[in-house]
């Protein structure tokens, strides 16, 4: 099992979709991060309770459609890069 | 302090003191006919003093100083006093500003609706504000754009233009001589003029205008035009601004939509002849 | 000037200000910076719009402060949980943290946590995993800081720009006053999501150590500010005044306390337990004029009071041949 993550509620930020990325403003933190798919779809994945990167893909392929190899190691990068910046904390 | 000033600028007040005449006789002269700030209380203060007691009279040097300082600003010489003064009000609102998103941006406004221009230094986005707002469009700022929150509306912020090196011949040829300053060589940024807006600029200084088109303009190419997407936009802006972070949500709500709702090109010109036509079309464009 | 410390201790004085008077008391508390304390604690009363408006955005400002604050602190509890070390907020952050009434508008720069001494150099090491990194390279400073300074050489964080100072004592190790920083971790209070407050009565003795021995009392108008708020809080729970007599002996504070009691009092009408705060001192007044040493254009007055409070404070962090050494070696530096 991967490390597992949890994330705010979604009511800690705003999310905004532009034209090539999306905007999500971080109430806790004040502040705003540019960010592209999947990483809206993985915090969405995230309101359903912590999970590690396997759960998410299993999450995710259940709403979208797309290629899962490879995407474990992919979300788990994205995690990573979201607990840097606080979106996402270690269980 | 021994001499002051005190003026509204668009909606932002300041008292200027100064422990010499000449940079207050300068803003006097200048900013003629403005306004006292709001209730006679200033948003903000600004002071022009000597770094060391003597300095007021030996090798006389400026440091600005105010209720937002930067510890590493250096000094300057008391001939370029009006700079000083000018600087002074720069940086407090750069630090300071918390009522309306601060964009660094040129702003002009036609039937209501407000064009801004945003840059890097040299991108010729003062120059060009200058300029048409001397052919039917009204000046509204060459430095700041104030992006209220609430409203969405750009607020006027008129300063004195501040005309750089080659630009300073180019406004002295198309204006009358008593709206400019002093002629102040050998600042920081090379040769700098001011120049003082004009009588339609401080008369609807108070009206504020809905943006209608953002404009990224680079000087000293062939002309070209091209679309920028909202989130390139966005992430301009924020780079233009000194104050979107210290604002919070209220700054992400009203740059996301501006970006959302306004049209913004990046623009490439050879000269202000050429830039001043595209402008028109691009505008035309955008309001059809 | 006296109108600041005046409006803080009574609004209602406010009411007589013109508007030169206004725009003087906002340039004296943004050189205090009070300018967010002042802002709420003017909420309730009348006032010219204009004034209305700025203090408006001061509110706002200080929300946000308040608000990156917290998440450093929590940024710091995530890089640090798996030490499980006792992490305890200090001056603005916990007031915030704690939701206390010295919080309120209060400006916050750095975060300052303590942590144990033995605990030092893992904390270092997993702040530093985090993303902090070091601010001063120079291995002079380093040294010094490590020597005889109470914190690690402050660490910035390379994403969110924010600084952090991490502290093993609440004083310089070179300072004539040590309070028994132990004794501090030991009794601190430990909030919802773990990180810590010091015990009520430390973390009056902590600003009051810190008014006395961390600089040349600039600030000292808002650090009182803060003791007020903290003793009228806290000051109506039963048996504080004896623990806070027990526990500024056990720290060495009681002269200090003492001091800290009266001026708080003169300024702020602070209620304080009489006893506690003694006779008047000699230097009583010295202290009150160099705390309201600003004029209406928010500089500083007094230059000569200012110059030997300069000689005390260096005199205070470090014995005298240490401060020539440092004082040389950055003269050095310097050419």
């Amino acid at each position: 099992m991967g490390i597992v993550y949890r994330a705010d509620p979604p009511s800690a930020r705003c999310l905004v979709a532009l034209d090539a990325l999306d905007l999500i403003y971080h109430r806790p933190s004040g502040m705003t991060h540019i960010v592209s798919e999947p990483v809206p779809q993985i915090l969405d994945m995230l309101t359903n309770g912590p999970a590690d990167a396997e759960a998410i893909v299993v999450r995710l392929l259940e709403q979208h459609d797309f290629d899962p190899e490879g995407a474990v190691e992919a979300v788990a990068a994205r995690l990573a890069e979201l607990e840097a910046i606080g979106l996402v904390e270690r269980t | 302090m021994r001499y002051r000033f005190d003026v509204r600028i668009g909606p932002v007040g300041f008292r200027v003191g100064s422990a010499w005449r000449q940079p207050i006789a300068a803003l006097r002269d200048l900013y003629a006919g403005y306004p006292e700030p709001d209730g006679g209380i200033a948003d903000f203060t600004v002071r022009l003093e000597p770094e060391r007691p003597w300095r007021r009279y030996l090798r006389p040097s400026v440091a600005i100083h105010g209720d937002f300082t930067l510890p590493d600003a250096a000094p300057l010489p008391l001939a370029q006093g009006l700079l000083a003064a000018e600087m002074g009000m720069n940086l407090q609102m750069a630090l300071g500003q918390r009522r309306y998103l601060l964009l660094h941006a040129s702003v002009v406004e036609r039937d209501g609706w407000a064009l801004l221009m945003t840059g890097h230094s040299g991108a010729g986005k003062s120059t060009l504000a200058a300029l048409l707002g001397e052919r039917g469009w009204r000046f509204m700022g060459d430095e700041f754009a104030l992006l209220d929150p609430g409203t969405g509306l750009l607020h006027a912020f008129p300063r004195l233009v501040s005309l750089k090196n080659a630009a300073i011949d180019a406004m002295t040829a198309e204006i009358a001589a008593d709206r400019f300053g002093p002629l102040l060589m050998g600042t920081p940024k090379g040769a700098i003029r001011h120049l003082r807006p004009n009588a339609a600029a401080l008369s609807a200084m108070d009206a504020p205008a809905r943006p209608a088109l953002i404009l990224f303009p680079r000087y000293g190419f062939a002309a070209a035009a091209r679309p920028v997407g909202a989130s390139e936009a966005f992430v301009r802006l924020t780079q233009a601004s000194t104050n979107y972070v210290a604002m919070g949500e209220p700054a992400f709500d009203a740059l996301s939509v501006l970006v959302r709702d306004v049209p913004g090109r990046a623009i490439d010109y050879p000269d202000t002849e050429g830039a001043v036509a595209l402008v028109e079309r691009l505008w035309t464009e955008a309001l059809a | 000037m006296r109108a600041l410390a005046d409006a803080m201790r009574e609004p209602a004085t406010t009411a007589t200000l013109d508007a030169e008077g206004w725009t003087s008391l906002f340039a004296a508390a943004r050189a205090e910076q009070m300018i967010g304390s002042l802002a709420f604690r003017l909420e309730a009363q009348p006032m010219p719009a204009a004034a209305a408006r700025i203090l408006a955005d001061a509110r706002a400002s200080a929300e946000q402060w308040r608000r990156s604050a917290l998440w450093e602190a929590e940024m710091a509890r995530r890089a640090l949980a798996q030490l499980d070390l006792p992490v305890v907020l200090m001056k603005g952050t916990a007031y915030a943290a704690a939701g206390m009434d010295a919080g309120a508008g209060r400006s916050i720069g750095d975060l300052d946590i303590m942590v144990p001494r033995e605990a030092l150099k893992a904390a270092e090491t997993a702040l530093i995993a985090a993303g902090w990194e070091w601010v001063k390279p120079d291995p002079y400073d380093d040294a010094y800081y490590r020597d005889h300074m109470h914190e690690l050489p402050p660490l910035i964080h390379r994403e969110r720009d924010r600084m952090i100072d991490v502290h093993h004592t609440t004083l310089p190790l070179t300072a004539r006053i040590t309070p028994d920083a132990a004794a501090m971790l030991a009794d601190s209070v430990v909030l919802e999501d773990g990180l810590r407050i010091m015990a009520p009565e430390d973390m009056v003795l902590h600003g009051v150590a810190h008014l006395f021995a961390d600089g040349d009392l600039a600030g000292g108008l808002r650090n009182l500010w803060d003791q007020d708020r903290l003793l009228r809080e806290l000051g109506v729970v039963a048996g504080f005044w004896d623990r806070l007599r027990a526990r500024a002996r056990l720290h060495g504070l009681e002269w200090h306390l003492a001091l800290a009691l009266r001026l708080t009092r003169h300024l702020y009408a602070t209620p304080v337990d009489p006893a506690l705060a003694g006779r008047a001192g000699l230097f009583d007044r010295w202290f009150v004029r160099r705390l309201l040493a600003r004029d209406g254009w928010g500089r500083q007055t007094r230059k000569f009071t200012q110059l030997a409070f300069y000689i005390r404070s260096h005199w205070l962090r470090m014995p005298p041949a240490m401060l020539a050494r440092h004082l040389w070696t950055k003269w050095r530096k310097a050419t």
